[in-house]
């Protein structure tokens, strides 16, 4: 079905419609309000990095490593350097003062291995596309054409890029390291006191249990943010200006300062708006570096913009684990223990948080289980391949893959339903707050509750029902049904936790509410958005909070000289760690402006209430709104003289502990044996995330989480050939899903307030991600599994799911009569009507 | 990314648009559509010091009757093709396959010479115009030529276009009453076929009187399945029993990330079926 333009004015409008009509009136939190940024992120007429133009303003074009692995021998920039309008050509070796380096804010262990990361190399590369050299010029066009004039002379060295073959330390990435291993770090609840001893508990099932023993593969993604990295960089007048499509304005500036020795005081880190990161944007990048160092070594503004393949070869990619793990269960399915065993992929450098990333698996394999005994090892490697680091769910998607799908193995093992194995083991909603094996204290969750209602808005009886009779009839469309009840934690992070974990900053947020004379409010905020719509969030709560009108209240962020002191935005810590602080700021202000009131009011400050943006004092109709306050400080002709003028309060908040939102996702799969491709026929999910905001960015980031989970299941890996070389170095090969391989999605929510933030929020930014992976390929293992299939390795392609059929016996020993016979009814994204259909929020 | 830089020339007729080649000589590339031209000029794969576009040259454009021939002008859109009634009517198989050509921006602005000429064995007009046993315009300096689409796809990206000519319209015999079906499987929507087939059936008293199959992605260029199309005339509909288990035969398929060409032999078979039964209204 197409739609018309009409069709989309049409729908434009019923949104419209839904709009909450009463501003200021009402509640906003729970308002299914539009995103107020949204206009100028979809037309994109607005301040993205590469639409900023400056004066003077000069091109770059980063000449890049072929290689995977290879000594420089020699660099001829001569006939690049002589090219049209090129203004520079420069090696690492004209800046002998470095440019900084792309710094690890985490090593794990205080032995880590960390080669030196810097940002342009000069002697030997150790992934392809590493930057060996960049010119500058006066157009975009002209940079690129003497970019591949530039001669670079390599010795190839041999590479390493599989993590497991770099654990044999045969081939290194680093020669001068001696070793491939980066770091082991090791958590074992014995030793912890927080549970038994894993071995014991293996030990004594394999005498009298179940010991099931499964290895599973993270593969490389990309995270393939829309719109591609760019920076610009004004070092004229007094401060130096960096405008960058980054997640962490507030992390690069600090950095920048404290590798190249700039006075933090003279950088100015500008997010303007930024179209997506998913993680890949918190890195401190090589291109960041280079292109400060290139406009402060001409005195001219300078812009560097990647192009796609660039984007998919260097911007860094995330996941790429081996994972081995051990569960040892009663013969009735109960666990008695989980030993973990990782292998992860770092790439050529540790980045920011890449080594961490892996280790914040450790709190999550146990999930949301009740195990006596637990023991989690990771083991980092380096190979001579693009950096990994964080990726939507970083961490906990790797764990939440894994033991969701070791639990439906052992279900298939006992023999009872994977959805009647896991509430064997899981914790029940009366035992919360739970302090699990792996140290964490979980405050509140409920899983019956979230179970129950997917359960029922699934069909799962019905769709049980059919499975067994397409079983039966051999029908060559065979169906599975995937479940997947995950746990993540969100919130980063207790800044005390951070430090016990060598992590290299806090977890706090900041921020400020600024209360203008004529009536407006400007909050502002150290996180830092990149389409998860802060400003519309935000304002909501603001508007609540004092009582103003939502369209009053506006929302500034990603400027280090307007939000001085922030952590920005990653790990789902935005709503429940920012929006606390805003929260915090907005009651400071209620407080300040309370004793101007009452000097107003001439009244005793006890004797007041604030309540809808108003002073009131009891039993009187006397009283005074919260901006007239703002109004009377600006001008402070009348105020108590013992206080300052002015109601503006700041605030910063440290969380106490993590949040923990839950929830059950189900996913039914058709497998068509005879090609071995896979559709989705339903997926429902009911996720609970605590207090919601707006349901619409609720809902909206939901379903994109669940898309980007849903492709590591199906369509999406990295792969590098036997040189190095990445095989998917564009759109055509690495297969990312578009809205039309999609189905339309059940989302519900239920609710169990977080008991550690005012507002009982707990984040929702990557819950779908994590949880949607493993539900995909539970279904299509249940699909398979009467022919004696236990796994398919992930992306589960037709070709791979067809290969172990027929590794498994083959298929039907005659290819069917006729058409295959696929439920039709699935809803598709055809129809965008039918999206969100459902929710009851 | 940035294209190396080269003169653009847009020419409105035809004889323009072959003196400009002649004169461009090994220089020139012509751009018809760009759906695959301009991708490879932007990531630097190719940088002619001349571009061609023929996309201002009314006459290449446009879908006509000619006796019992349909004429479809080169520089028609994949889009048009496929909101065609004239080629639904008489050429079923084609419009289903235009109608299947990567994605919506892609089919308003890529051509169904340009694809054809382009002779990617992935791209999914080959095999429908081969089954069809379509004929190929082809004009040049010295005048026109007519080439029998058996002879027209030489090798991978290579047909019997030569330098200096331009394929101008493509001949195809009516097959009026006659069911179509394009099955193209793929892992995403838009991308290019891993391997589909193009079936063309004539049915009479609900058995196949006629069938044309054409193999995308199974070899260097689109194949025909002959072994297949003898072997189902005079099948029922609804019972093709093993007809199709030969579609494979004498083919030589790639392999790469969808899969290797064990598997892309037996989707071949599976497809087949699936195409003529859906050909076949079934």
């Amino acid at each position: 079905m197409s739609v018309s333009p009409d069709a989309l004015v049409e729908i434009a409008e019923e949104v419209q419609d839904q709009q909450p009509e009463d501003s200021g009136s009402g509640r906003e939190i729970g308002n299914r309000r539009l995103r107020k940024e949204d206009q100028r992120l979809i037309t994109g007429r607005t301040k993205w990095t590469d639409n900023i133009v400056l004066p003077g303003m000069v091109h770059l074009a980063m000449v890049r490593s072929p290689f995977a692995h290879a000594r420089i021998t020699g660099i001829d920039t001569s006939a690049a350097a002589e090219a049209p309008n090129v203004i520079g050509v420069y090696t690492a070796a004209d800046f002998p003062e470095g440019l900084g380096v792309c710094a690890n804010a985490w090593p794990i262990t205080p032995d880590q291995v960390t080669p030196d990361h810097l940002p342009m190399v000069g002697e030997r590369v150790a992934c392809a596309g590493e930057i060996v050299a960049v010119v500058a010029a006066r157009s975009a066009a002209e940079a690129r054409d003497a970019a591949e004039l530039v001669d670079v002379d390599y010795d190839e060295l041999p590479a390493v890029l599989d993590g497991m073959e770099a654990l044999k330390d045969e081939v290194l990435a680093h020669p001068d390291k001696g070793t491939n291993k980066s770091a082991f770090w090791k958590l074992d609840s014995a030793e912890a006191g927080t549970g038994g001893n894993v071995d014991e508990a293996v030990a004594a099932a394999r005498e009298d249990g179940i010991v099931i023993e499964r290895e599973y593969r993270q593969q490389r993604l990309v995270p393939a943010f829309m719109e591609p990295r760019s920076t610009v960089v004004d070092p004229t007048g007094e401060q130096v200006t960096m405008w960058t499509s980054t997640q962490v304005p507030h992390i690069l500036r600090f950095l920048i300062a404290a590798t190249t020795g700039m006075p933090e005081s003279k950088v100015r880190v500008i997010a303007p708006d930024v179209g997506g990161g998913f993680g890949g944007k918190l890195q401190t990048t090589p291109e960041e570096f280079i292109t400060l160092a290139v406009a402060r070594r001409l005195g001219k503004p300078a812009k560097y913009t990647e192009t796609r393949s660039e984007s998919l070869l260097s911007a860094h990619h995330g996941r790429d684990q081996y994972q081995k793990l051990t569960l040892s269960a009663t013969k009735d399915g109960t666990v008695t223990g989980l030993k973990v065993d990782l292998v992860a992929n770092l790439g050529a450098y540790v980045a920011i948080v890449g080594g961490g990333v892996p280790v914040l698996g450790a709190w999550m394999f146990n999930a949301i289980y009740k195990f006596p005994a637990y023991q989690f090892n990771c083991q980092t490697v380096l190979t001579n391949t693009t950096w990994v680091d964080a990726y939507r769910g970083a961490g906990r998607p790797e764990a939440t893959y894994a033991i969701e799908r070791i639990m439906d193995e052992l279900a298939a093992e006992v023999g009872v339903d994977p959805l009647e194995i896991r509430e064997r083991n899981w914790i029940k909603h009366e035992e919360f707050p739970f302090t699990s094996v792996a140290g964490m204290v979980y405050d509140s969750g409920n899983y019956e509750a979230a179970t129950a209602r997917a359960k029922e808005l699934f069909g799962y009886d019905e769709l049980r029902a059919e499975q067994k009779a397409r079983r039966e009839s051999g029908d060559p469309v065979q169906l599975g049904i995937g479940v997947s009840t995950f746990t993540e934690m969100c919130g980063l992070a207790p800044s005390r936790v951070l430090g016990q974990l060598s992590y290299g900053a806090g977890g706090w947020e900041s921020a400020s509410i600024r209360m203008l004379p004529t009536g407006k409010v400007e909050v502002i905020t150290g996180t830092s958005p990149h389409g998860q719509g802060h400003e519309t969030a935000w304002s909501q709560i603001v508007a609540d909070r004092l009582g103003v009108p939502f369209e009053d209240v506006e929302v500034l962020h990603g400027d280090t000289q307007v939000a001085y002191k922030g952590l920005d935005t990653y790990g789902s810590r935005s709503l429940v760690v920012g929006g606390e602080a805003v929260v915090r700021a907005a009651d400071k202000v209620i407080e300040k402006a309370k004793a101007f009131a009452a000097h107003l009011l001439e009244a005793n400050a006890d004797d007041l209430e604030f309540s809808g943006g108003r002073y009131a004092v009891k039993g009187t109709d006397k009283g005074i709104g919260i901006t007239e306050v703002a109004l009377a400080t600006f001008a402070s002709h009348n105020y108590p003289e013992d206080l300052e003028p002015g109601i503006d309060a700041d605030a910063t908040y440290d969380p106490v502990n993590f949040s923990f939102p839950h929830g059950t996702h189900l996913c039914a799969m058709e497998v068509d044996t005879e090609t071995g491709a896979s559709r989705m026929r339903r997926y429902v999910c009911v996720d609970d995330i605590g207090h919601i905001i707006n349901p619409l960015i609720v809902e909206g980031q939901i379903h994109g989480g669940l898309v980007q989970g849903i492709a590591q299941a199906l369509w999406e890996e990295a792969v590098f050939d036997d040189n190095g070389t990445l095989v998917t170095g564009s759109f055509v090969d690495y297969t990312l899903p578009t809205a039309a391989d999609t189905i339309s999605f059940v989302t519900e929510n239920t609710t169990s307030p977080s008991t550690t933030n005012t507002l009982g929020t707990k984040g929702v930014g990557e819950a779908g991600t994590i949880a949607s992976t493993p539900a995909v390929v539970n279904a299509i293992v249940d699909a398979l599994r009467d022919r004696g299939i236990n796994d398919i390795q992930m992306p589960c392609t037709p070709h791979r799911v067809w290969s172990a059929i027929q590794g498994a016996g083959g298929a039907m020993a005659t290819p069917a009569e006729g058409q295959p016979h696929f439920h039709e009814d699935a809803p598709t994204n055809a129809d965008p009507g039918t999206t969100g259909e459902g929710s009851a929020q | 990314m940035i294209p190396a830089s080269f003169e653009y020339l847009a020419p409105t007729s035809l004889a323009d648009a072959l003196s400009a080649l002649a004169e461009a000589g090994d220089e020139g590339k012509v751009l018809a559509g760009g759906q695959s031209l301009l991708p490879v000029l932007r990531m630097r794969l190719n940088a002619p010091e001349k571009v061609i576009d023929l996309g201002r040259i009314e006459e290449l454009r446009g879908i006509r009757e000619d006796g019992d021939h349909l004429v479809i002008g080169a520089m028609t859109t994949h889009a048009d093709v496929a909101a065609s009634d004239l080629v639904w009517e008489h050429a079923a198989v084609l419009a289903d396959a235009a109608a299947e050509v990567a994605d919506p921006q892609i089919r308003h602005r890529g051509t169904i010479g340009g694809a054809l000429v382009h002779a990617d064995p992935a791209g999914d007009l080959g095999a429908p115009v081969l089954a069809l046993d379509a004929e190929f315009v082809i004009a040049g300096p010295g005048g026109e030529r007519t080439v029998a689409a058996a002879d027209f796809f030489v090798d991978l990206f290579e047909t019997a276009v030569e330098d200096g000519e331009l394929l101008t319209a493509i001949r195809i015999p009516k097959h009026t009453g006659w069911g179509g079906h394009y099955e193209k499987f793929v892992r995403v929507a838009h991308q290019w076929s891993i391997v589909a087939v193009a079936a063309a059936v004539r049915v009479e008293d609900g058995a196949i009187a006629e069938a044309k199959v054409g193999l995308t992605n199974m070899g260097s260029t689109p194949l025909r399945a002959a072994a297949v199309e003898s072997a189902l005339v005079g099948r029922s509909t609804g019972d093709l029993g093993d007809a199709c288990s030969a579609a494979a035969d004498g083919t030589n398929p790639p392999s790469d990330l969808n899969g290797d060409a064990e598997y892309r032999k037996h989707l071949a078979t599976v497809l087949t079926k699936r195409a003529v039964l859906a050909a076949a209204g079934g």
